[in-house]
């Protein structure tokens, strides 16, 4: 961990609307090392799409970066001209969205695009670009690689447009992807096999992957390390297999609880009360005590990311201790 | 709750007339030739009518009580089978019996009062709402139609409705855009339940909310189960809602039932490989850093699937009889239904 890829430092990105300011990302902290997946879970509105886009400088208006550091291999993105940003994006980090189509351009072939993104950043010929294109393309398991870079998007089925889009952030081995709910829209068996592919490929490229999904059960077989998002700020971190066996966060005990498959068959499942609270005008102190059965008066005081046992975060003055100490 | 599962778990066996029954559905999608099409065809050209087996012969019976989970991926035909049940579309062959009787031979009130008796909950909460109607009339319009209700006494019956979905009636008032996707998947169900029906079809009814909103709507049918003896054909690509609230769970590939077996036994010891397959490639939030176990291969185009059993081209036991045969759908142990060669 002593070289982190990325590592960002309470990062801060607001959205100034008509009706006030949104605070989508309000003092969010977390590393990626060198070839390790962290899994960054939320539900809807938790700011972790947002958090992705502000690393890779993808915020429009009216959102802005307006604190903390994006440190990359030690170099703040959040500093880098817009010109210096596009230089790494797409070389050095790259992005998968969850819609392919969003990556992909309708009404040009595959070979177009790819070849277009490898001369972006090299200095290579035309056929040594299409090589490459073709070479990527066959390692995320696309079947006749040479023929398909002649197809259109639309000839393609959803699992191999992801695949293409997976293949294009893989072009110049960037040293970060982030994927934002990449397999969300795909079936459970094309899903399984996207899944294999890419734990596949940061094992072999080094690669480090921050994997943004409301889903706990896909990164807890592919993630090294976990944050938990809520209303804007993590409310807890540390290694998977810690976070999701023994919670800390009243959130994550709720949200974990909140899975059919932890559930026994046929008894009512242990539900989260309410919903999450508008990030407009949110009230200082801990933003999930609303539905919090351990909120005290205290929790509405502003509560900081704790480090409680080594290497695990929460944000929460009445953590589940006692399943670290059982 | 529990107590009422054994119970349909007890009883399973038990020959019993069927609430819904399903003989040989096949329900078909044809894409006419429109008049270019019909000239080039007659000039030699090599077009013709595309047909889509949406669903292919599917026998299904649905005891009164039961929750019956139906499973596949995207374009296996598990929605349309979900709409011919419900009664919003025909199917081209086969019947659908309710009670016994084939609905499509019922006229006048009895046709009317057998489509009340089947409700459908749909998976997205803000496309299936009129958007320019209020919830009160979104849910009272159709008993008022009917006569549930009467003119005065028509607030008090929405306000019931709501409440029984868990919505505040004071928000009758509102506008689908005014609420949340769990609150409008709500209303959904109150809209769905306003006319007192029997049997509700889900189609995807939880997969566009978040996992926390998930579980609070899921305790909801359980409870509204419980409550009013309802009886579930709950279609989901979700193998974990499924498994916790299935009493029975049928899998569809391609428009044909592959498999169908009570929860218990289906979890435990799948028989047909595209079940195995599928069970394995489910993410578990139990595992940890594990391999993806991966099917090779994608769903073949449903305008033309491969002869035979639909699975072979995809199934690591594949042999010469699956590629001409289609394998029948045989009991291989008690209620224990499965189409595959391999069972002999």
């Amino acid at each position: 961990m002593s070289v982190a890829t990325l590592e960002v430092r309470n990062l801060q990105t607001h959205f100034f609307t008509r009706a006030g300011v949104v605070k989508a990302v309000d003092g969010v902290s977390f590393t990626v090392g060198r070839g390790k997946v962290l899994g960054l879970v939320g539900e809807s509105g938790s700011g972790k799409t947002v958090t992705g886009f502000s690393i890779i400088g993808l915020v429009d208006e009216p959102g802005r970066v307006v604190g903390g550091e994006i440190l990359f291999h030690g170099q703040n993105l959040a500093r880098l001209s817009e010109e210096e940003m596009r230089q790494l994006r797409g070389n050095r980090i790259a992005m998968i969205f969850q819609d392919p189509m969003m990556t992909l351009n309708p009404v040009l072939r595959i070979d177009t695009q790819m070849i277009e993104t490898v001369l972006a950043h090299t200095k290579v010929s035309h056929e040594e670009a299409r090589q490459r294109c073709r070479d990527t393309l066959g390692m995320v398991g696309i079947p006749s690689p040479e023929e398909r870079l002649k197809s259109y998007p639309h000839q393609f089925s959803g699992g191999m447009r992801q695949r293409v889009a997976i293949a294009i952030a893989l072009l110049h081995r960037p040293e970060l992807i982030i994927a934002d709910e990449p397999t969300t829209a795909l079936d459970v068996t094309i899903q399984g096999q996207i899944l294999a592919e890419v734990q596949k490929l940061a094992i072999n490229t080094g690669t480090s992957l921050i994997w943004i999904t409301h889903d706990l059960s896909v990164v807890a077989g592919l993630a090294d390390d976990i944050a938990v998002m809520y209303a804007g700020r993590v409310v807890e971190d540390g290694p998977v297999s810690e976070v999701l066996d023994k919670p800390l966060h009243p959130y994550t005990h709720g949200l974990i609880g909140s899975v059919p498959s932890r559930n026994k068959r046929g008894e009512p499942l242990r539900q989260i009360p309410g919903m999450t609270p508008s990030l407009l005008k949110l009230p200082p102190g801990c933003a999930f005590r609303s539905r919090c059965d351990r909120a005290t008066a205290e929790c509405a005081a502003p509560i900081e990311l704790m480090e409680l046992t080594l290497g695990r975060h929460a944000r929460c003055i009445h953590p589940h201790m006692e399943a670290v100490a059982a | 709750m529990s107590a009422t599962m054994q119970q349909s778990q007890g009883t399973a066996h038990v020959p019993e007339r069927p609430i819904i029954e399903l003989i040989g559905i096949t329900k078909r999608f044809e894409k006419k030739l429109d008049f270019i099409g019909k000239l080039a065809q007659k000039l030699g050209a090599p077009i013709r009518e595309e047909i889509v087996h949406a669903v292919d012969n599917v026998n299904l019976s649905i005891r009164k009580g039961e929750v019956v989970g139906l499973v596949g991926e995207s374009g296996c035909g598990k929605s349309t089978l979900g709409r011919v049940v419900a009664g919003i579309m025909p199917p081209s062959d086969g019947e659908v019996l309710w009670r016994g009787r084939n609905i499509a031979s019922l006229h006048g009130a009895e046709a009317k009062e057998a489509k009340l008796r089947a409700q459908m909950i749909f998976q997205d909460p803000y496309a299936s709402l009129n958007p320019r109607m209020k919830v009160q009339d979104i849910v009272g319009e159709a008993p008022l139609v009917h006569g549930m209700t009467t003119r005065g006494g028509f607030d008090t019956y929405v306000d019931e409705q709501l409440r029984r979905a868990g919505l505040d009636p004071t928000l009758k008032k509102r506008y689908p855009h005014q609420f949340s996707g769990g609150q409008r998947q709500r209303i959904g169900i109150a809209r769905a339940l306003a006319v007192q029906p029997e049997f509700l079809v889900c189609d995807e009814s939880v997969a566009a909310l978040d996992v926390s909103i998930q579980a609070q709507i899921l305790n909801l049918f359980m409870k509204l189960r419980a409550d009013l003896d309802l009886t579930y054909l709950f279609i989901s690509h979700d193998l974990g809602v499924v498994e916790h609230l299935s009493d029975r769970v049928v899998i569809m590939y391609l428009g044909r039932v592959v498999e169908q077996a009570p929860s218990e036994e289906i979890f435990a010891r799948a028989n047909h490989p595209y079940t195995v397959s599928l069970l394995s490639s489910v993410p578990r939030i139990e595992a940890r850093k594990r391999a993806f176990a991966t099917v090779k291969g994608e769903i073949p185009s449903p305008l033309n699937p491969p002869p035979g059993c639909h699975f072979h081209p995809r199934c690591p036991h594949a042999f010469d009889r699956c590629k001409v045969e289609v394998p029948a759908l045989k009991e291989i142990a008690p209620g224990h239904l499965s189409a595959c060669h391999l069972n002999g």
